[in-house]
């Protein structure tokens, strides 16, 4: 296990699902209620996380978990990076806010609640910020249509 | 007209239209207005009717308690020559002293997160150079480099130094951009003149390379799309012995004027500690003291081989942001002399026929060739399924991008990490408390471009 997963589970035990290493990209894959603990983890522990660079979201209709969380945490010494990843459930998806160790979680989950639908429990401002505030849907979902026009051998690619 | 009666212009008026919005948004979720909401609605002004109600029973409490001052609430953008394109900042008045900023973005979303999963790999980079207009080899650079990261390539030798110079050189431009522009807003109007005419020069030698003024599509997957012209690193030499002096002309004019400094010395510092837990990455972050450089800290495209230093400061106002953004314009320079002078020959793209194009000419007379290039242009390449997130330095701090794939030739999620986005949310805490005419020097040293932030 990884002195980051191993953080992770110290803080809060069976938090860590699954953890692996690709392309020398860290991922640890955490329980969607343990993120909070998670984060705060690697904030104040050894690893010394500092900044969230990004958090986002990606659609996976066909997963019981649908919509994968992607939080990438870096340490500004070192410029080590480590991925947390938390599933946020298929019907009325939902993670806790992570607001309350980073202020500047705000936007990025506004962005990810705009763009996916995903609730954050505890966000102080939760509402559209890049489309209208009365729009209908959540673009970024796999089922929101692109709209557009057929062009001639579409269906070729 | 008469006032008292909802006819049918009252859903003409902007403040009821987007009260309404906001108040059916919520209702949608079955919650309150959230603080934002709240503050786009126009506080509590639900109807035309009651917004004159609110105002009238404001004034008579002012009667009624002299002395006793109300807020005011004033729209600064989104169409403002202060805000940097399409930013509209909502601040809340004390006569001169703001009391509450209220951002709101969107004004340029064009969904090029959402377009990006549409079009194969290799168009993608078409779409992401346009976020940030001021820095598109930054935003083609971690989108390729995200890529090449997911099919696992090499990048040549030459490929990387080409990047390292445009990449530097794109700084530059943005910085120049930048000063200018923050000349202008802050009456410092020779300037702007100034920085554009060295701008422009800058822009004619990423015509000459790519053959666009701006959007260039010059970094491709594997390397870059063609060789240096003939003639462009003399210029660009040319260049770089001409600009030490140009900078010393920008200073000359700024660094020690008494104006210049009485508008940014002291104005708008947040401690190091509130900024990252912010976000915010860049300048701005090192002129509060904390050398988070990702070119010095984790080196990509061979920045370990190049001489350099991170300028910071620790004072962490505004003009700690000018200085740290004039030094690093220098430092720049000191790296495409080194680039200029050491530039390995060799091929400017990798040699992989499933990723990279085949040479134009070898279509005349090579039968796998043109497959591959048809194959290439009409299918696009396939990335192994996997995730990556790459980071590098822009010009306003770390630019990233988390690229999904799911083993297709289209990406699966595309997510562009802006520096503009997550800066701008330190736009409020800096300006609270601060004068009216503090929040211009802020907002411009913060150097929002806002085709990053809404994307």
């Amino acid at each position: 296990m990884s002195d980051v997963a191993a953080q992770i589970e110290a803080a809060s035990p069976g938090a860590v699902v699954l953890e692996w290493e690709d392309l020398g990209e860290l991922t640890v894959e955490v329980r969607g209620d343990r993120i909070v603990e998670a984060c705060r983890a690697l904030r104040d522990g050894p690893s010394q996380y500092l900044l969230l660079s990004d958090i986002t979201c990606a659609d996976f209709p066909d997963e019981p978990g649908r919509f994968r969380m992607a939080y990438h945490l870096v340490n500004i010494a070192t410029g080590a990076r480590a991925r947390l990843r938390a599933w946020a459930g298929a019907s009325d998806p939902a993670v806790e806010s992570v607001t309350s160790i980073w202020p500047g979680a705000n936007w990025m989950e506004r962005e990810v609640y705009d763009q996916f639908g995903v609730h954050f429990h505890g966000h102080p401002d939760l509402c559209r910020i890049l489309n209208p505030l009365d729009w209908e849907g959540h673009p970024l979902r796999r089922d929101y249509p692109i709209g557009g026009e057929e062009v001639q051998f579409t269906d070729a690619v | 007209m008469t006032m008292g009666t909802a006819g049918p212009r009252s859903g003409n008026f902007p403040i009821a239209a987007e009260s309404r919005e906001a108040r059916e948004a919520a209702a949608r979720d079955g919650r309150a207005l959230t603080p934002t909401e709240r503050i786009i609605a126009g506080v509590e002004a639900r109807t035309p009717e009651e917004a004159i109600e609110r105002t009238l029973t404001n004034e008579m409490l002012a009667d009624a308690r002299p002395g006793v001052r109300q807020p005011m609430l004033i729209n600064l953008g989104p169409n403002h020559p202060s805000t940097h394109g399409v930013l509209r900042l909502i601040v809340e008045l004390d006569g001169e002293v703001v009391r509450e900023v209220t951002p709101v973005i969107g004004y340029l979303h064009t969904g090029i997160e959402k377009q990006c999963e549409n079009k194969t790999w290799w168009q993608g980079i078409t779409l992401v150079t346009r976020m940030d207009y001021l820095a598109p080899f930054a935003n083609i650079k971690a989108y390729t480099m995200s890529v090449e990261r997911l099919l696992q390539m090499e990048v040549p030798a030459r490929a990387q130094w080409i990047r390292v110079l445009l990449a530097e050189m794109n700084r530059l431009a943005s910085h120049l951009v930048w000063l200018g522009t923050s000349g202008l807003e802050l009456g410092a109007m020779s300037v702007f003149f100034y920085c554009y005419r060295e701008r422009d020069e800058m822009l004619d030698l990423f015509e000459m390379v790519s053959g666009e003024r701006m959007n260039h599509r010059y970094f491709q997957v594997g390397g870059c799309s063609d060789d240096l012209p003939p003639g462009f690193i003399e210029r660009v030499r040319a260049f770089t012995e001409e600009m030490p002096a140009r900078i010393d002309d920008y200073e000359a004019l700024l660094t020690g004027n008494p104006i210049w400094k009485d508008r940014m010395v002291g104005i708008g510092v947040l401690p190091a500690e509130q900024l990252l837990a912010l976000g915010v990455t860049g300048p701005t972050l090192r002129a509060a003291g904390v050398p988070y450089d990702l070119r010095k800290v984790a080196p990509y495209s061979g920045y370990q081989h190049f001489e350099f230093d991170v300028p910071t400061a620790t004072e962490g106002d505004c003009y700690a942001r000018y200085l740290v953004r004039v030094r690093e314009m220098r430092e720049s320079l000191r790296i495409i002399r080194q680039v200029l002078d050491g530039m390995p020959e060799g091929p400017v793209i990798a040699d992989d026929r499933k990723v990279v194009l085949p040479p134009r000419e070898e279509l005349a007379y090579s039968m796998e060739a043109l497959i591959h290039h048809f194959k290439l242009v009409s299918e696009g390449f396939t990335v192994p399924a996997g995730e990556a997130y790459v980071a590098i330095e822009s010009p306003r701090g770390e630019m990233g991008c988390y690229a999904v794939s799911d083993g297709g030739p289209r990406p699966y999620r595309i997510h562009m990490r802006d520096p503009s986005f997550v800066n701008l949310q330190a736009t409020a805490p800096l300006c609270k408390g601060g004068y009216l005419a503090d929040l211009i020097a802020i907002v411009a040293t913060l150097d929002p471009v806002m085709g990053g932030v809404d994307r």
